[in-house]
């Protein structure tokens, strides 16, 4: 379970990106944030496995104030918080397998990872993640020769072999275009489901965070501004939470995402 | 169609730029003047020399090919000087190039004294590196590769830090966010990001050692510039061309080699 309360956080240069924010998320839910950008999707998410450190409040995760943790604890949380990114985020240079297995660096001594000397347990692991999302026949590519579509699963493959409790997406499909935005949303989804693994997605898509959202939370200006489940939430309600009317940028059939 | 309204046009440049220019061509050939003057050398002196560019050219030709098989073994001593320093060299510089990447080690606490230390090495001219270490080991090849090693650390740990600083930091935080330390952070994400640019400037840096182990055999310190030194101070100039020639012809060869891996490098 992930608890927010009274969590706050000012950037060095005075920019408030959290504003007391307090939510309790648990386990297994597939929630949306969504917001304009700026709104403060990203800080909420990168809090959670402290990329940025909040500086009020106190963020609980299964009990435990994360923010009192030093380099070690916090290097063990992140391998049980697996993470998503817009750009992918893979080595370009190395192979599929390789940025898979790097998933268990977490769970891998510094020695044996810089040989390259895993566990047969864990390259099957890898092996399968790649399996779960349709990918691997490219095991042994060179990342950069993948398409967006194809990196976006390999970096969800990346995240599954790390065997998280929960999974962060800051904005995973805003590189990609609407049929494979889709595409990564259902796997994504998929393995939220079969493993019961909390997913916390950053959107501002509207209409994909109504197909694929258990919860929505929305966010304006590093405030909460919505916080429910999908069934209470209509085109109104987005309205509300964007402080302007909805156009069609804002669906992913719309002609530009970006 | 007329022509009439003909705008007077005073070329490409206006009459101010043009005065401006020419201000500056007459400063800059005044102090070519006053320099010339300054130091007694002028172009007439390659004129009043051309005796001795005759002498010179006539006694280094015909070489004396035979003098090559005892060039050979020191141009091959030379080699190993250089393979030797350029590799304890890339092997030394790649922690140190680490730590003087602000993005790794943002804590200018770390990056700017081993850069400081760096720069330090680099200010220091190849040659009197020789001699100081002419002087610690005595002559022979040890402190002609101790010289090429401290002077081939400086020059590579600069251009391999500039790299990383270049690199693709999104990686890195995905290594980060998986719970990778620091040596992680660096052999998953930093190094295969690097390791092309890397190899290109250790074959670089081989190249210019090759070149700078000639130098250092002037003072001392092995290979076949110790060689060339001799022969020019017994003024045996055909034996000099054919050291010349040899030097020529590997150096364009070690250049063309490395020039074609470095493009497939990258």
């Amino acid at each position: 379970m992930i608890e927010f309360k009274d969590v706050s956080l000012v950037y060095p240069n005075g920019t408030q990106g959290l504003k007391n924010i307090n939510l309790q998320i648990n386990p297994g839910e597939f929630v949306v944030v969504v917001g304009l950008s700026g709104a403060g999707k990203s800080t909420l998410i990168r809090s959670i496995n402290r990329l940025v450190k909040p500086t009020g409040g106190d963020l609980l995760i299964d009990n435990e104030n994360i923010l009192n943790y030093g380099s070690r604890e916090l290097r063990k949380l992140r391998t049980k918080v697996g993470m998503i990114f817009q750009n992918y985020n893979l080595v370009k240079r190395s192979s599929v397998m390789k940025n898979v297995i790097s998933g268990r660096l977490g769970h891998t001594g510094t020695l044996r990872s810089m040989f390259n000397l895993y566990p047969k347990e864990d390259l099957a692991l890898a092996y399968r993640s790649l399996e779960r999302v349709n990918i691997a026949d490219k095991l042994y590519q060179r990342s950069d020769q993948l398409s967006g579509g194809q990196q976006q699963r390999v970096a969800i493959a990346r995240v599954l072999t790390q065997q998280p409790n929960i999974i962060l997406a800051d904005e995973p499909v805003a590189s990609l275009d609407p049929p494979t935005s889709h595409q990564v949303m259902t796997y994504l989804r998929k393995v939220n489901k079969e493993d019961n693994i909390t997913t916390i997605v950053n959107l501002h898509f509207i209409d994909m965070a109504m197909e694929y959202a258990d919860r929505i939370i929305g966010m304006r200006a590093g405030e909460v501004v919505y916080d429910g489940p999908v069934s209470d939430v209509n085109e109104a309600t987005f309205e509300e939470i964007y402080g302007r009317k909805i156009r069609d940028e804002d669906r992913v059939g719309g002609s530009e995402d970006e | 169609m007329s022509k009439t309204n003909q705008p007077t046009l005073q070329g490409i440049s206006s009459n101010k730029t043009k005065l401006r220019i020419s201000a500056i061509f007459i400063i800059i050939v005044g102090f070519y003047l006053f320099t010339s003057i300054k130091t007694e050398s002028s172009l007439l002196d390659l004129w009043n020399g051309k005796n001795g560019f005759i002498n010179i050219a006539q006694s280094l030709f015909p070489p004396h090919w035979s003098y090559a098989s005892t060039v050979m073994p020191q141009l091959i001593e030379t080699l190993h000087m250089a393979i030797i320093a350029t590799t304890v060299a890339a092997l030394i510089s790649i922690p140190i190039s680490l730590l003087s990447a602000a993005n790794l080690f943002p804590n200018p606490f770390i990056h700017q004294p081993v850069r400081f230390i760096m720069n330090v090495l680099r200010t220091i001219p190849d040659i009197l590196l020789a001699l100081i270490f002419v002087g610690i080991f005595g002559v022979g090849v040890f402190p002609g590769i101790m010289a090429l090693i401290i002077f081939s650390l400086g020059l590579l740990a600069k251009l391999l830090y500039e790299t990383i600083e270049s690199i693709d930091m999104n990686p890195i935080e995905a290594i980060r966010a998986s719970g990778g330390n620091t040596l992680q952070v660096i052999t998953y994400a930093v190094m295969p990001q690097v390791l092309p640019q890397f190899v290109s400037f250790g074959l670089y840096v081989f190249e210019v050692n090759v070149r700078a182990s000639l130098v250092l055999g002037f003072v001392g310190a092995g290979g076949i510039g110790l060689l060339l030194n001799q022969q020019v101070s017994w003024a045996n100039y055909p034996n000099v061309m054919t050291i010349i020639i040899i030097i020529f012809i590997s150096v364009v060869i070690i250049d063309y080699i490395s020039n074609k891996i470095r493009e497939r490098l990258i």
